[in-house]
């Protein structure tokens, strides 16, 4: 766990979400392959943990696996404990009270709202369903969430179909729809990629606010670390399907603990500076079953790679309140931020 | 939105029905000869006949004349006379038209739980279920009606006696049993057909993203698959469905002359034959009714089913 | 993120065309033995009047309804004409009529599609509505009506359901003519100063090929039944010209009289050789979407 302000004299609460060594393999052309190899990370009552990785990565497979909606065919290893109770050991009423309690918002609105159902249906059938309010009650609470979302004229909006919204209006929906459960963790998958930056930073802003007002726990997931860091306390950073760092939002950029975060920052372009040429990583993304074994997984890509990268898989150590899976993070850190000049 | 759509596809149908009644009327034209000699089919007529013949069907007068007069008539009831039978042409459709249509509700009944059904449970069973409505849609797919004709009087009729063979029953219940077998071969091809697609679109809803989303809210299984699967994948299904059992129309055609049934297309076949046009005639034009007043049907019931019609025409 | 990637684009001339033995390979076990099938009656369409051991076409009322004996395998139909004879020589009239129903109503589908596809605008609508009202009159009816007009046979059969398939060709074929219309390298050709029909015929049309082929196989099934029922109505094929079709119209007394081998010969032989077309096609199909993606 990592160490940072805590109360006077007491034990820190047990955390929201613990997931320990998650492994998950999924069949890939006729064979089980790693999608995530040995994935660890704890979120705390109300605290906002960014997942940054490029494709691959397996940072939706991760929120995936929390959630339990894994496609067909894959394999499970590893603890996740939401609460205390280990997730994979629930079924019926409990797997359904589990899935009130953690809310997803998925990447494409418009994939993942049912064309053919009203919006008032969409809304309100977790809570008419599992919770057991009536239609009308649930239509008013539908309506006072579009509100809290920034849609106004809410009753009108339940009677429409998604086709009729826009897609950032769409996306509001799915926030406030997954508010409406009173969920404790809210696993956010992208949710602003699909949508014009314009529309993102507002959706953004709500997601934000909305969190934070009402306490909940949140796994953001992207892949542009300037907005995890923007918005979560702290940042897991995957790669190729293992964590790779941990660090508190504020120091990644000053002192990230890797050089793939580094990189990662380094390749943004930034317009207060001039540069001839955009900084490039070079290779492609892997994911964990295309890592090389026996070796840390950038190795191949990385400019600071030395033997001691190459002869086996780098522990994810902690360091400095943080966590790094660098074989030579210690005499690594005061160059890592050099790396973008 | 919706009516936009359903007024322009009403409008879209209206229009073949004016142009297949054209050309059903036109073939008059076409045929070798003049159209006298190609509404007695040849044959050899008293000049009264001919004159009747004349007069009857306005050939001196110039061609969309002509065709308005017979429109006309035929919005009336009045189709023309049989040369063979020498009857009003609607008098004989309508003394058959009951064996047709009850022969097409059969064969759509049998289409619509036999096929929708099977394909529903080879989607959501896969295993055993799934292979053997595989493979046996994949061999009756390609089974010809008057193949399978052939084949169910064989062996439902011949050998084990369950049905009647051919011809017509006399009441309702023995009218059933003498459609039953003509049914089953006219529905055999088209119910692979049906079995297939609705496997394939329930399939395909269950991978789909918005079923990823209400699972992660909870949402029991049996209610996710008739709320977001079934009722999802009934639109591409009901319009299969539907086009499939108007094409019957046409071949129930050649069902009724494997078992000898006195519908409308056995007779239709009959006049062919004999070259009694105005019968073809009649008989097309009702056929061809009938094809778009399902059609129509099916439109009805798309935008019934899908909210986002005004985008686009319906996808076929 | 895309910077951290490097991301090469712009046009692309066409995909690459696989070989037809490779196209075909592709296709799987199930393919391979359909085209061996199809295969297999295309020669018996051009040499199975040769092959017949015996006269198709010659009555002989002493050996009606006998069953196989000697040299006659599958025996004898209602005149008393070999039927395993008969099954070869028909499988010309069988063939040729689905031959030409699927040119002509490629051909002309696939010419209307494209010219759609291309011009786009006010005539692509006309087009489109056109094909929207006339998609409405089924294949069958209109080879009656044919048949009635024009006198029974099968060319009046094979024009009529040309003619009414064709719509169905061009729709199909208008979609995938129109993606690729949209596609960059088109573009390119365009400002590079190719003409309209030079970019059609040989960019455009090429890369619709697999389609195209794909279609047409299936559709060869299609009208095999629809021309094989033409012809067991009485109305395509006539007697005594050998045809499946006619054969089963034909040899249908017997399955009551309890000879239906002669029947039954020839409903497999036309279901066999659909069933082969229905297969291959529908591989070529997959085969075809896949190359699209």
């Amino acid at each position: 766990m990592s160490a940072d302000v805590r109360t006077t004299g007491s034990e820190p609460p047990p955390p929201l979400l613990a997931v320990d060594g998650l492994t998950v393999l999924l069949p890939v052309e006729g064979q089980q392959r790693a999608v995530l190899r040995e994935v660890s990370l704890q979120i705390r009552q109300g605290e906002a943990v960014g997942l940054v990785g490029e494709s691959g990565s397996g940072k939706s497979m991760t929120a995936r696996a929390i959630d339990r909606l894994l496609p067909r065919g894959a394999e499970v290893q590893g603890l996740i404990r939401f609460e205390g109770a280990d997730v994979s050991a629930l079924s019926g009423a409990a797997l359904r009270s589990y899935r009130n309690r953690v809310a997803m918002i998925f990447q494409d609105p418009r994939a993942h709202v049912n064309p053919v159902r009203r919006i008032g249906d969409f809304m309100t059938e977790a809570l008419r369903t599992n919770l057991g309010v009536t239609a009308a009650d649930a239509r008013q609470r539908a309506a006072d969430m579009l509100s809290q979302v920034g849609i106004e004229n809410g009753a009108q909006r339940l009677r429409q179909y998604p086709h009729e919204l826009s897609g950032g209006m769409l996306q509001r929906v799915m926030i406030a729809a997954a508010l409406l459960t009173e969920p404790a963790l809210l696993l956010a998958d992208e949710p602003t990629t699909a949508l014009d930056v314009t529309t993102q930073a507002e959706v953004m802003a709500i997601l934000d606010e909305l969190r934070r007002s009402y306490g909940l726990g949140m796994l953001f997931i992207t892949h542009d670390l300037e907005l995890a860091a923007a918005i979560c306390d702290r940042t897991i950073v995957m790669y190729a399907g293992q964590v790779v760092e941990v660090r508190q939002s504020e120091l990644l950029h000053s002192d990230p603990l890797h050089p793939y975060t580094a990189a990662l920052a380094a390749a943004r372009p930034d317009i207060s500076q001039r540069a001839s040429r955009l900084r490039a990583i070079p290779g492609r993304p892997l994911s964990a079953f295309e890592a090389p074994l026996g070796e840390c997984a950038f190795a191949p890509r990385c400019p600071h790679a030395r033997d001691v990268c190459l002869t086996a898989v780098p522990e994810l150590a902690e360091l400095d309140g943080g966590q790094s899976r660098c074989a030579r993070v210690a005499e690594l850190r005061g160059e890592l931020e050099t790396a973008d000049a | 939105m919706r009516w936009r759509f359903l007024a322009r596809r009403l409008a879209m149908l209206l229009g073949s029905l004016l142009v297949a009644s054209f050309v059903i009327f036109g073939a008059l034209y076409l045929a070798p000869g003049n159209p006298i000699s190609a509404l007695s089919g040849g044959r050899a007529l008293p000049p009264a006949s001919m004159h009747v013949l004349e007069q009857r069907y306005h050939l001196n007068q110039p061609f969309l004349t002509q065709y308005w007069y017979w429109l006309d008539n035929a919005l009336h009831g009045n189709l023309g006379i049989s040369i063979t039978l020498q009857q009003n042409v609607s008098s004989v459709i309508a003394a058959r038209m009951w064996t047709t249509g009850g022969l097409v509700l059969y064969a759509a009944l049998i289409i619509v739980v036999v096929g929708i059904g099977s394909g529903v449970v080879a989607a959501l069973r896969p295993g055993l279920a799934d292979t053997s409505v595989l493979v046996s849609t994949a061999i009756t797919a390609a089974l010809p009606s008057f193949v399978a004709a052939i084949v169910l009087i064989l062996v439902f009729s011949v050998k084990l006696g369950w049905f009647p063979a051919l011809g017509n029953g006399t009441n309702f219940w023995s009218n059933v049993q003498h459609l039953t077998l003509p049914a089953v071969a006219l529905a055999i091809s088209s119910l692979a057909i049906v079995s297939r697609v609705t496997r394939a679109a329930v399939r395909e809803e269950a991978d789909r993203e918005h079923v990823q989303t209400a699972v992660s809210r909870g949402i029991p299984a049996r209610q996710l698959i008739r709320r977001h699967i079934l009722r999802n994948a009934a639109i591409p299904i009901a319009t299969v469905s539907g086009i499939t059992i108007a094409s019957l129309i046409a071949v129930a055609a050649v069902v009724e002359t494997a078992f000898s049934l006195n519908g409308l297309g056995a007779y239709l076949v009959q006049a062919a034959e004999s070259k009694d046009l105005a019968v073809v005639q009649g008989i097309s034009l009702v056929l061809v009714t009938a094809f778009v007043l399902i059609n129509a049907a099916v439109d009805l019931l798309y935008a019934a089913l899908d909210p986002r019609v005004a985008l686009g025409s319906r996808a076929q | 993120m895309s910077a951290a990637i490097g991301i090469r684009s712009g046009p692309v001339a066409p995909v690459r065309r696989r070989g037809a033995l490779g196209l075909l390979r592709s296709t799987g076990v199930a393919g391979m033995a359909s085209a061996a099938v199809i295969a297999v009656a295309a020669v018996l369409a051009i040499f199975g009047p040769l092959l017949a051991p015996y006269n198709p076409e010659l009555p002989n009322l002493s050996m009606a309804w006998v069953g196989p004996v000697g040299g006659h395998l599958l025996g004898f139909d209602f005149e008393g004409r070999d039927v395993l004879s008969r099954l070869l020589a028909g499988a010309q009239s069988s063939m040729i009529g689905p031959l030409a129903v699927v040119a002509g109503s490629m051909l002309l589908g696939t010419v209307i599609a494209v010219i759609a596809a291309w011009r786009q605008g006010p005539l692509d609508t006309v087009i489109s509505a056109g094909l929207d009202i006339v998609f409405a009159f089924p294949g069958i009816l209109l080879a009656v009506l044919a048949a009635a007009v024009f006198g029974a046979g099968l060319t009046a059969a094979s024009v009529a359901l040309s003619i009414a398939y064709m719509p169905y060709v061009a729709r199909v074929l208008r979609g995938a003519a129109m993606k690729e219309r949209g596609q960059p390298y088109v573009a390119a050709l365009e400002v590079q100063g190719a003409s309209g029909p030079s970019i059609c015929l040989r960019h455009i049309v090429p890369n619709m090929l697999p389609l195209i082929v794909a279609q047409a196989t299936i559709m060869f099934g299609w009208a095999m039944v629809d021309l094989a029922a033409i012809s067991f109505l009485g109305l395509g094929v006539q007697p005594p010209a050998a045809n499946w079709g006619v054969m089963i119209s034909e040899n249908q007394p017997g399955i009551l009289q309890g000879y239906p081998l002669p029947a039954l010969a020839a409903g497999l032989a036309i279901v066999a050789v659909v069933i082969a077309f229905n297969v291959l096609g529908e591989r070529l199909f997959e085969q075809a979407q896949a190359a699209r993606r």
